[in-house]
Parts: C-alpha cells; structure tokens; sequence
C-alpha cells in the first residue's frame, strides 16, 4: 500500500514541477522543452513500476518496466534475429521496392494529364482501405518467408507514396514554369531542376507516413505465418505463452526502430529540404 | 463524364489485368486437377511442371485457360468468382447465418464503431485539455506525435489476451484497439484546430470582454471543425484496421478479421477476397459519411 500512496505522491510532485517549469519564464527555452516531456515519460514509469509491485499484478497483466529491460538485455540475441528478420528483410526492402515503385509512377503519371485524372481518384480511394487486409493473401502467394512481408510492405506504402508525390509535383507555379521555359529548359531538366526539388517536402512527407506503415506491415503479416522467427511471430506466440515480458520486450523493439526510422527520414528531409520554411531556423 | 471516363478506365485497366492474371496464376494447380481427370497435359510430369515457367504453361496447355477461372481453390480467384461469393454470402443468406458477411461484418463495425466514439471523445478531451493547460500540452504533446511513429497495432494480440484473463471479452477490447488507433490522430489534428485561431481573432474576443469559455465555444471550437473532421477520416480507417487485426488473434473465426484468418488456414482465398472487399467497401462507406457529415456541417458554418 505505501508503494501505490508513494506513487501517488510522485505523480503530483512531478505534476506540480511540470507545471511550474511550463509556466515559468524560461519554458521557451530548448533544455526546459526537452526536460518536460522527459520528466513527464520517466514519472509514467515509475508510478508502472511501484503501482505493479504495490499492488501486485500478476506479470500474465502487467509486467514491471524494470522486468521488461531486465527481458530485453537477455533476451538480445533474440530480440536481434527477430529485428533482422521483420525489420531489415522485410519493413525496409519492401520500404524502397515500394517508395521506388510510387515514385516511378508518380513521374509517369504527372506526365500524362489523363492517367493524373484515372489514377488519382483509384490512389486516393485504395489509401483509405484496410490493405493490412491483403497480407493473408500475400502470404499463401509468396511463402511464410520474408518476400510475403515485403510485398505487404510495398503494397501499403505505395498508394500514400504515390498521392504525395503526384501532389508534391503539382506544387510549382505556372510563374516559375515559364521562367523554366524562357531559359529553353525541356521536360527533363524542369523536372529534375525545378519541380522536384520543389515536391521534395511532400515526398518526404509520404516517405515518412511509410515509414510507420512499413512496420505495422511487416509485423501484421507475420501474424498469419512466418518462419519462426520474426517480431509478429514472436509477438504472437509470446503472448500464447503468457510471457507478457517478452512481448513488451518486443515492442520496445518495435517503438526503438520506428522512431529510429522515422528519424532517419526526418533527418534526411532536414538536409534535403534546408530551404523550405518549415525547416528554416 | 470527363471526369469519370480516365477513372473508369483505370477501373477497367484493372480488371483486365486482374482477369489476365489469373490463367498464369492458377496454372499448376489446374492441370494437376485436369491430369487427374484423364486429360493429356504437357510436359506430363508433376515435377516438371513444378518446376516449369507458368507462362510456358499456359502456352503449351492453352485448353486450360477456360478451367483456370473455375477452380474451387484457386490461388487468385477471378473477380467474377468473388462477385459470386459475395453476392451468395450477403444476399442469399440469412443475415444471422454465420457464412453471412454481413454477421462477420457487423461484429467487427460494432467494434469499429465504439472504438472510433470512445478513441474520438477521449481525443477531443485530450485536446482541450492540451490546449489549455501549458504543462499539459509540452508533457503530452511530443509523446502523442512520437507514439504515431511506434506501430501501436502490433500490441493489439496482447491486449485481447491481457482483457481476456481478467474476464473481458468480445466486443470491447476489439473495440479499445480501436480507440487506441482512432485516437492520436484526432489529439493531433484536434490540437492543430483549436489553435487555429490567429491572434488577430483572438485579440478580438478579448476586447469584447469575452471569458475563456466564450472564446472556447465561440471561436476555437468552430474554428477547429474542419481540422476535426479531416482527422477523423483518418481515424476512421483506422478504427476499422484496428478492429480487423484484434480479430485475429482472438481465434473466434468471428468478424472480417476472423474470416480473413479462416480463409488463410484452409486455403480458401475466395472468402479472404469477399472478406476484404467488404472491408474495403465498409471503409470506403465510412469515410464517404463523415465526409458528407463534414461537407453538411462546414456548409452550416459557412466554412466552405
């Protein structure tokens, strides 16, 4: 009982420095911006940890954080194999297979206006639709290995990559075009000259709206088959076995390389795009 | 019909290509069925044949093409076969049958449903709650838009098993899935809204004396309309994969999820393809309603 009323008290501590920090002077500061949210990321843990020892949840629930790390440095060499299998082989090459894929299209259709009118409408209507339901089919056609989770993966990144990167070509001015057009510039040069770099935040922001749905897509298609490895199969039979720790352990995983991924991308857009406002200091 | 015409023939494009593929796709399967049935195939070895190219195939066995539409099991159905199935299991049959899509597809729009109402409410309480508290909004916000990179679906297994072993079943740990997908989209668009305002409008309420609540209910939260319903046909979508996905491991074979399971245990494909042309019809319906409800809505505020 003193763990949960301790917990308690930690939750209004923290609660109170927060809001004293957010109000106070220096709260547009960056180092008061990042220590906040991280004050508030680390109380959430704590009050977990004491709240699951105070009042004694069973670990099939609720497993301690502090048994989850215990989890995920031993179970490493797992934990790596599984990440390799869902992540390198399967999110990331059906990532570029199908990011490359939209992108080809997505030339070939701003080329043509009528392809622009009959494609856009069908991408726009597909990326609205539950894809992660193909995965049960992809699967008996490509096999349990994963060449299945990769088709997933282009299936599901491909219409979002596309409408992005359509819009994103869309975004030059008829002023800037003709300027192209007085220095006698041709298809090809306006394109990689001028509208390109211009659909570059929109492209980004496909790429990056990929980069989760990659992930979902590698792992949901595990779960109707894969080799016995793999962060889905791990998922989905840990939690069979009740080994709720390992499945937490699995998800940390899962979170680590998405916002690593994510990241990357971000990080990537940051240089690419240095001259849009957005990312103009 | 100038608009129509380049879609319907993209529409068409694909229907082509889909019938096409379908002889090169059943290919193995229909000559192994048709060698049982005491037609000449060639090459007449079933090793051969495994091994052979599925285009040279269906040259040299061009009298099969008709068979490879009709398989009971093909690996892609043609889409008339899927019309078929579709049209036999939700018209033909009961609406309380279990082989009934429209059951399966009720169990899981339940779920949906719920979900997005709770995920949704919760979001929009969230929201203001971010809004207007400072400490709020820089303790939440950078985990809310940190969370959207994490693939949430994929706890989704633990979640039915966690509720299952403390007695709750059925529709609502689906529908928590739910809520839990439908839900960050609508905190993060909702929070854009309310702060759409610009401080011109504000300063505006402030020199008719207008109290924090007024300036809520007068200002920000119309001003946020279409930023809440641009979020909430994403969240929307959402919500139904959330719910499709918890169907799977609930192992009930009950929902769209479940019939999706089903059909890739027993190598029935044309039931996955009905189960997820209902799903995707389903989706389509929903995000077509809220955007009829925002068109309607937006009109009555004079926002378009």
């Amino acid at each position: 009982m003193t763990l949960v009323i301790l917990a308690f008290v930690i939750w209004v501590a923290m609660w109170a420095l927060n809001t004293r920090l957010a109000n106070g002077p220096r709260a547009n500061s960056r180092p008061i911006q990042l220590l906040v949210p991280a004050i508030f990321g680390l109380t959430i843990l704590v009050v977990w940890e004491l709240l699951v020892h105070g009042l004694n949840v069973p670990l099939v629930i609720l497993p301690a954080p502090s048994h989850v790390v215990a989890t995920f440095f031993n179970e490493i060499p797992t934990l790596w194999l599984d990440f390799q299998q869902t992540f390198i082989k399967g999110a990331l090459s059906g990532y570029v297979i199908g990011c490359g894929a939209a992108f080809a299209t997505a030339i070939l259709v701003d080329r043509y206006d009528f392809l622009k009118r009959g494609l856009l409408p069908v991408g726009n209507f597909v990326a609205a639709l539950p894809i992660v339901g193909t995965a049960p089919i992809l699967v008996m056609w490509f096999g349990f290995d994963w060449q299945s989770k990769a088709a997933v993966v282009v299936v599901m990144v491909f219409f979002p990559m596309l409408v992005n990167t359509v819009a994103g070509l869309q975004e030059t001015t008829s002023m800037q075009r003709d300027l192209m057009r007085t220095y006698g510039a041709g298809y090809w040069p306006s394109l990689t000259k001028l509208r390109l770099p211009a659909a570059m935040p929109f492209i980004f922001n496909g790429l990056k709206i990929s980069t989760t749905l990659a992930l979902i897509g590698a792992i949901v298609a595990e779960f109707f088959g894969s080799p016995t490895m793999g962060m889905g199969f791990r998922i989905s039979t840990s939690v069979g076995q009740l080994a709720l720790d390992m499945v937490w352990a699995e998800i940390v995983v899962a979170a680590l390389a998405g916002s690593a991924f994510y990241g990357v991308v971000a990080m990537t857009e940051k240089t690419v795009t240095f001259w849009h406002p957005s990312q103009r200091k | 019909m100038r608009k129509i015409f380049p879609v319907l023939t993209v529409v068409a494009a694909i229907f082509a290509f889909w019938y096409a593929a379908v002889p090169f796709m059943n290919v193995k399967e229909t000559l192994t069925g048709l060698e049982r049935a005491g037609a000449v195939v060639v090459p007449d070895n079933p090793i051969e044949r495994r091994d052979a190219s599925s285009f040279g195939l269906v040259l040299n066995n061009s009298f099969a093409i008709p068979a490879t539409y009709a398989q009971e099991r093909p690996r892609l159905p043609a889409p008339h076969q899927v019309a078929q199935d579709l049209w036999k299991t939700t018209v033909m049959k009961k609406v309380t049958s279990k082989r009934s899509l429209v059951y399966h597809g009720w169990i899981t729009l339940s779920a949906t449903l719920l979900g997005f109402a709770i995920g949704t409410g919760a979001g929009i309480i969230l929201a203001v709650g971010i809004v207007h508290s400072r400490a709020m909004d820089m303790s939440v916000m950078p985990w809310a838009i940190a969370s959207q990179t994490i693939p949430i679906l994929a706890i989704a297994p633990m979640i039915i098993v966690v509720l299952n072993s403390i007695g709750i079943q059925g529709l609502v740990p689906k529908a928590i899935i739910s809520a839990y997908l439908s839900f960050f989209p609508v905190v993060v668009g909702m929070v854009k809204g309310l702060r759409a305002p610009d401080a011109m409008q504000m300063d505006l309420l402030k020199t008719y004396n207008a109290s924090d609540n007024q300036g809520f209910w007068k200002l920000r939260l119309p001003a946020s309309m279409p930023y809440l319903f641009a979020s909430l046909k994403i969240g929307v979508a959402a919500a139904l994969v959330g719910a499709i996905v918890a169907e799977l491991p609930a192992g009930g074979a009950r929902g769209l999820g479940g019939r999706m399971l089903t059909g890739s245990y027993y190598g029935q494909m044309v039931q996955i393809w009905s189960a997820l042309v209902f799903a995707a019809v389903l989706a389509a319906s929903l995000v077509l309603l809220i955007g009829l409800a925002q068109r309607r809505a937006l009109k009555r505020m004079g926002l378009t």
